[in-house]
């Protein structure tokens, strides 16, 4: 019975191929569109899952200057004000686990023939805890580095690649801004940032080693920011109040003066980029879940009109012992293959469309297997939706009515 | 013996715009199995509104019909298309074939909505092509066959469910003499050699000899009930 009646449905769409294609086409669209922004949106949220995570969680960053200062907006980090006794002091703190004071820069970097321009950050072996970054080979700078201030360093894996090729860099010595540096430790691969940038063309070295040595400042002995990780997600209110607490009075600020810092707080910022990655990835799964509507009401209009010019046929069909149910199945049928078929369709174009992006735009897609099924089931849904009222149109006809109609 | 079809106090009426319009006007028949029965009467008089509730397609507005013993009036849809697939067998004036589908799909057509197996219904189809002669067009389509051909396809169809009852509508009011004369033998054939009930409309006397009973029908009333011989004298 099923089989027959999928022979029959088969044989109805033949009949009028190009309405059935352009029905189909409806659907292949709809399905494709689908796939396609569920796979960028969900590409779009799995970079940016993949960046947080590499940024180390439960941060602050220590910014020097106030938001506003004396009335006069001051750019953030603009006059140095903290120190690396500041992080000291943070560090004991007991809602903090490590804390690491920055000195950045850039500089030349040259291993024999090769020279490579890249980040410099004068920082403590803290820096390394706080980012959840670890060593691949060799070892971290220990702090015996950083009080005497050692010319080391621990170079990332962009910059690894770029001076050593397949070389192990582990003590080799580099020059940076001509001077030489001991390479102890290889950094592990760790990505793109949330803005898109290398985060593994960097190189670290002590911060006292940077702010005498390579970076000669103004403002002696102070650190352009501070990173800082709170022991937990609980604790991060605390540790804010408590950082503020603890800096004013290190700093000298009187009872209602602003700051000469910022403390703010980088996991609550990344998370408000994830919810904004997420509420763009379920607009564009709404938007194209409008074209698998249209495409499904573009169903249900050909039925209807399939309906009129084959009631004659069902009039027939019930002459001869067709019952309400077989009628209303035979419809059905009729739109849910072309559900499925055109489904089957625009998952291929989906997938490609989200591969022609990945390989020509560069765009994070993800497909999953969940994705595709769910898109199945949706469009299997819209055809039954959409296919139910005009086969039950079909199916309540009165057979002699049908049988007279011309 | 129980009789096929027992009706009492029948009647018909359409609604129009201009208010119900009486069609037939409370007709009494009774037909036991075996019978071959000519209607016969005027255009208008409200033949093919008979046949149609006699083929279960139509209902009554008033009054009684036992088909085989059952009181079609208490029966549901599911019911009426079970009882029109399995004791009634159509043959159209207009042949009503299905125009996509070969020969073979089309007799084998009530079988499907008979639940039969596959194998058992492209025999079965073939067998009743067989019977009316079309067997090696058993794979064209309707349009590739005359008018005449269409129509022993339909009886074909009408047989394969081996029904009691074969209702026919004008069924040589398309065809030629010759052609007629064709398809009357075949019922008569399927009348007395399987016993199965006939009862078709016609307007020619000449086709109504072929019966044995004959109705005519006036104005949505029965005037006649008798002996065909008797009613062209
Ligand atoms: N669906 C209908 N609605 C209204 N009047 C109808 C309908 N069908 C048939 N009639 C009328 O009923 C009468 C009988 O029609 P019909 O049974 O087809 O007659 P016959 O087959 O004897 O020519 C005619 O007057 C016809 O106009
Ligand atoms: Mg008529």
């Amino acid at each position: 019975m099923t089989v027959q009646m999928l022979i029959e449905a088969w044989r109805a769409m033949g009949a009028n191929r190009l309405r059935t294609f352009l029905t189909m086409l409806g659907m292949v669209i709809g399905v494709g569109a689908v796939v396609l922004m569920l796979a960028i949106g969900q590409g779009a949220q799995y970079s940016v899952s993949q960046s947080i995570s590499s940024m180390g969680s439960n941060l602050f960053i220590i910014l020097s200057g106030s938001s506003t200062s004396g009335g006069l907006r001051m750019g953030l980090g603009a006059t140095p004000t903290l120190t690396v006794a500041d992080a000291q002091a943070l560090s004991e703190l007991p809602e903090m686990s490590a804390v690491a004071p920055v000195v950045p820069g850039v500089a030349q970097v040259v291993y024999g023939s090769n020279n490579w321009s890249t980040q410099v950050f004068g920082t403590t072996p803290a820096y390394l805890t706080v980012r959840n970054w670890t060593i691949a080979q060799g070892y971290p700078f220990a702090d015996s580095d950083v009080r005497s201030a050692t010319r080391v360093a621990m170079i990332g894996q962009t910059v690894a690649q770029n001076l050593f090729g397949n070389e192990d860099p582990v003590n080799k010595t580099i020059r940076i801004k001509q001077s030489p540096y001991l390479v102890v430790g290889l950094l592990s691969a760790k990505g793109q940032s949330l803005d898109g940038r290398d985060q593994d063309d960097t190189i670290l070295i002590p911060v006292t080693t940077a702010q005498r040595k390579l970076f000669g400042t103004q403002f002696q002995g102070t650190v352009r920011f501070i990173m800082a990780q709170a022991v937990s997600a609980q604790m991060m209110p605390a540790a804010e109040r408590e950082m503020n607490a603890l800096l004013r009075q290190r700093h000298h600020v009187r009872e209602g003066a602003d700051s000469d810092f910022t403390v703010r707080n980088l996991t609550a910022l990344v998370n408000t980029a994830a919810q904004a990655t997420r509420v763009m990835s379920i607009l564009l799964g709404a938007i194209a879940s409008i074209s698998l509507l249209v495409g499904g009401i573009g169903i249900m209009n050909i039925m209807l009109v399939s309906v009129t010019e084959r009631t004659r046929e069902i009039g027939i069909r019930v002459a001869i012992g067709a019952r309400q149910r077989d009628i209303l199945m035979q419809f059905l049928m009729e739109a849910i293959i072309i559900s499925i078929v055109g489904c089957t369709a625009g998952v291929v174009l989906g997938v490609g469309g989200a591969a022609a992006a990945n390989h020509f735009a560069d765009i994070t897609v993800v497909i999953t297997g969940g994705s595709i099924l769910q898109a199945f089931m949706v469009a299997a849904c819209v055809g039954i939706f959409f296919g139910f009222y005009p086969a039950r149109k079909a199916a309540r006809l009165k057979p002699i009515e049908a049988l007279r109609y011309q | 013996m129980d009789p096929i079809i027992r009706i009492e106090g029948l009647h018909k009426e359409y609604e129009t715009d201009a208010g119900p319009v009486p069609v037939l006007k409370g007709i009494d028949l009774t037909i036991d199995p075996g019978e071959f029965v000519a209607i016969m009467g005027p255009s208008g008089s409200g033949k093919s509104t008979f046949m149609n509730i006699l083929g279960c397609l139509d209902v009554p507005t008033r009054g009684k019909y036992i088909l085989n013993g059952r009181d079609v009036g208490t029966l549901n849809s599911d019911q009426l298309a079970h009882l029109r697939n399995e004791v009634i067998g159509f043959v159209f004036q207009g042949f009503n074939l299905l125009p996509r589908a070969n020969l073979e799909d089309n007799v084998s057509l009530p079988l499907v909505y008979g639940d039969v197996q596959k194998s058992e219904r492209i025999a079965r189809a073939n067998d009743m092509l067989e019977k009316v002669g079309l067997a090696k067009y058993a794979k064209s389509l309707p349009n590739q066959i005359s008018g005449g051909q269409q129509q022993r396809v339909a009886i074909a169809r009408a047989l394969v469910n081996r029904p009691k009852l074969i209702l026919a509508d004008e069924p040589t009011g398309n065809l030629d003499t010759r052609t007629s004369g064709e398809i009357m033998s075949l019922f008569r054939q399927l009348n007395e050699s399987d016993g199965i009930t006939v009862v078709l409309v016609t307007h020619e006397p000449d086709i109504a000899t072929y019966a044995k009973r004959l109705v005519k029908f006036l104005d949505g009333s029965l005037i006649y009930d008798g002996e065909v011989s008797e009613a062209r004298t």
